[in-house]
């Protein structure tokens, strides 16, 4: 079967990954909820569901889902950019198999069996790597993880080598190389804790404010290329320039994770000026963002697809930079390390930086791989109701987070003399972590009314149908929606 | 805004990307390596012990950080416990996990994760250890 909105017949592989990383997100949204509810009912689910392994199946199923989407993205991306069939389509669709049934198997695992249990049937003991934030996948699914990237890294840079090389492959590829590099070192868990932490953190540091914008980057620009129609100079320079400030303030931003963990002192001044600055490729990436739609040379029918790359660009800036910057100096850092602040930087940093580019790429490119430029109006229109749904829903949690952190710094942290307890401190938050599960609900809502996008018919906008836009500028993405 | 800015070109922007991330990443390495020299000291590494060792695989397979925090790490569902050998002793950790679960209504639950007195010690010997890391005063107060 040929599609004919598609240049390369072997960008249709990405199709499934897409798929599955919906699929995985929806899950991963069902457990967040659960672990909301866990916070103020807490015997929800125990001792079938404790707290741990449904947080382990939250975050895993995160990291897997953003992982099955920055791999289908590449899929669709790269032979397009290269101008060239994709290597081995075949190779790809085996590899989706292996790593869902790879993915599957282990959360079946978290689920069904003790955690030390697991551990003990899975080798362990030959290689003690579980047991460590995010990091809790056993061995055979850490060796699984490579194998898979390595072939994955393999497909797509030899489909890069033999057609054209643009400036967004090529940073797409530095950042996928870098994501399977860094991993390796979830293999290094030494006996003594302080070293365990400080190479834990270039796993998850050098991923999420490391590589992983290399990515992001990446997959912005192109969404961006591909709907702005603005000259390919202008964007590859912005993207360049981005990145650049990218590694530059992140690379020794990790010093903001090695303030209190029995590393030295100095690290405390190194973390600090570095994280700090750490929001400006966020902030230009927003500014690069609204320059590129408001000098669009043309309108795409796609709208939803702007609306998903601006939104990925103002939340990113939001999530990871505004609330990264509020608690990274370190005099700051020292009252609210590892309280609810860290939450909610953490969920408003994923959504706003990963999810919503993995989205934007996927609304950008589910179209096309369904056999049209753009979906209907009224698609369109439920999804950009989706996006703010769903944002809403997230900034109710994260305002709630924060408000907890706040009170939690306050009444358990800033005391001298006499400060609260842990326990009891969690016994005064309830309000907020009732209205953060409230926020969960609305962002499920959000997440179902996205699903229920993709199954709206109607007439797909073509490209001679598309409403200019009167007024211009970022505004331009309301034609779409007004219908 | 940059298209204007005619000097500034994208081989520009290139050049600064790769030898502005290479002298970081080098950096970063060198910074490292001397913190790589001091972590025995800062850590109190002699007081590695084999019951040290073997607590900390205790820590791990029992995936206590999936609810607890380790010097400020991990998941904020249940208190920090890199202090906590100092706050409430060992006797006290290894009754507290023979406890387990108090089964009362509504209250958050910790599984019953039928620990031996071996492996009980070797856990508490763990989290003494952790107490004693140098971590820059943190936390502010006992209640971690």
């Amino acid at each position: 079967m040929t599609i004919a909105t598609l240049k390369y017949q072997s960008q249709s592989v990405s199709r499934n990954y897409f798929i599955a990383a919906m699929v995985l997100f929806a899950g991963q949204v069902i457990f967040g909820i659960t672990l909301g509810l866990q916070y103020v009912i807490g015997d929800l689910f125990f001792p079938y569901i404790p707290f741990n392994v449904a947080r382990m199946v939250h975050t895993n199923l995160l990291i897997v889902w953003l992982l099955f989407g920055f791999m289908g993205a590449a899929y669709y991306m790269v032979p397009e950019e290269s101008e060239t069939e994709l290597f081995s389509p075949l190779l790809a669709k085996v590899l989706f198999w292996v790593f869902l049934a790879a993915g599957a198997l282990t959360i079946v695992g978290y689920l069904t069996l003790p955690y030390a249990k697991l551990a003990e049937l899975t080798g362990n003991d030959l290689l003690q790597t579980m047991g460590r934030e995010f990091l809790e996948q056993p061995l055979p699914t850490k060796i699984g993880i490579v194998i898979v990237a390595l072939a994955f890294l393999f497909n797509i840079t030899m489909t890069v080598l033999k057609g054209r090389k643009t400036a967004i492959t090529v940073v797409l590829l530095m950042g996928l190389w870098g994501l399977a590099l860094f991993f390796l070192f979830s293999f290094v868990n030494p006996h003594n804790l302080v070293r365990d932490k400080m190479y834990w953190w270039f796993v998850v540091h050098l991923w999420v404010e490391g590589v992983w914008e290399l990515i992001l980057g990446a997959l912005l620009a192109y969404v961006l290329v591909k709907t702005t129609g603005v000259d390919r100079e202008v964007i590859d320079k912005w993207l360049y320039v981005i990145i650049a400030f990218a590694l530059m303030t992140g690379i020794l931003g990790t010093g903001h994770h090695f303030f209190f963990i029995g590393l030295p002192g100095y690290w405390q001044w190194i973390g600090s000026i570095f994280s700090a600055m750490e929001p400006i490729p966020f902030f230009m990436m927003t500014v690069f963002a609204f320059n590129m739609v408001q000098r669009r040379r043309r309108e795409h029918p796609n709208q939803a697809a702007v609306l998903w790359a601006v939104g990925t660009s103002v939340m990113g800036f939001l999530g990871a930079g505004l609330w990264g910057f509020i608690h990274t100096l370190s005099p700051v850092n020292y009252y609210t390390h590892g309280s609810q602040i860290t939450a909610a930087h953490g969920h408003l940093a994923f959504y706003g930086a990963y999810v919503l580019v993995v989205i934007t790429l996927i609304s950008y490119a589910m179209p096309t791989l369904r056999g049209r430029i753009a979906n209907s109006q009224k698609a369109q229109a439920a999804e950009m109701w989706s996006f703010w749904v769903m944002t809403i829903g997230m900034s109710v949690m994260v305002l709630a987070l924060t408000g907890a952190g706040i009170l939690q710094v306050w009444l358990q942290r800033m005391p001298t003399e006499g400060a609260m307890s842990f326990m009891a401190t969690q016994d005064q938050l309830a309000f907020f972590y009732w209205t953060r599960v409230a926020g969960g609900v609305i962002f499920l809502l959000g997440q179902f009314l996205y699903f229920a996008s993709f199954f709206i018919g109607g007439e797909p906008v073509r490209a001679d149908t598309v409403k200019t836009s009167a007024s211009g500028g970022v505004l331009g993405v309301r034609p779409a929606q007004r219908a | 805004m940059s298209q204007t800015q005619s000097g500034f070109t994208k081989q520009t922007a290139r050049n600064m990307f790769y030898g502005g991330s290479v002298f970081f990443a080098l950096l970063f390495a060198v910074i490292v390596f001397d913190t790589e020299q001091r972590i025995p000291e800062r850590s109190n590494a002699q007081a590695i012990t084999p019951a040290v060792v073997a607590g900390k695989k205790i820590w791990e397979t029992r995936n206590c950080i999936g609810c607890h925090t380790l010097l400020g790490e991990g998941a904020y569902f249940a208190p920090e416990l890199g202090n906590v050998y100092k706050r409430r002793g060992g006797d006290f950790i290894k009754g507290w996990m023979k406890a387990m679960p108090t089964g009362a209504p509504h209250r958050r639950q910790m599984p019953q994760f039928d620990l031996n007195e071996q492996q009980l010690n070797d856990l508490v010997e763990f989290l003494k250890w952790t107490g004693e890391i140098n971590t820059e005063k943190w936390p502010p107060n006992i209640e971690g």
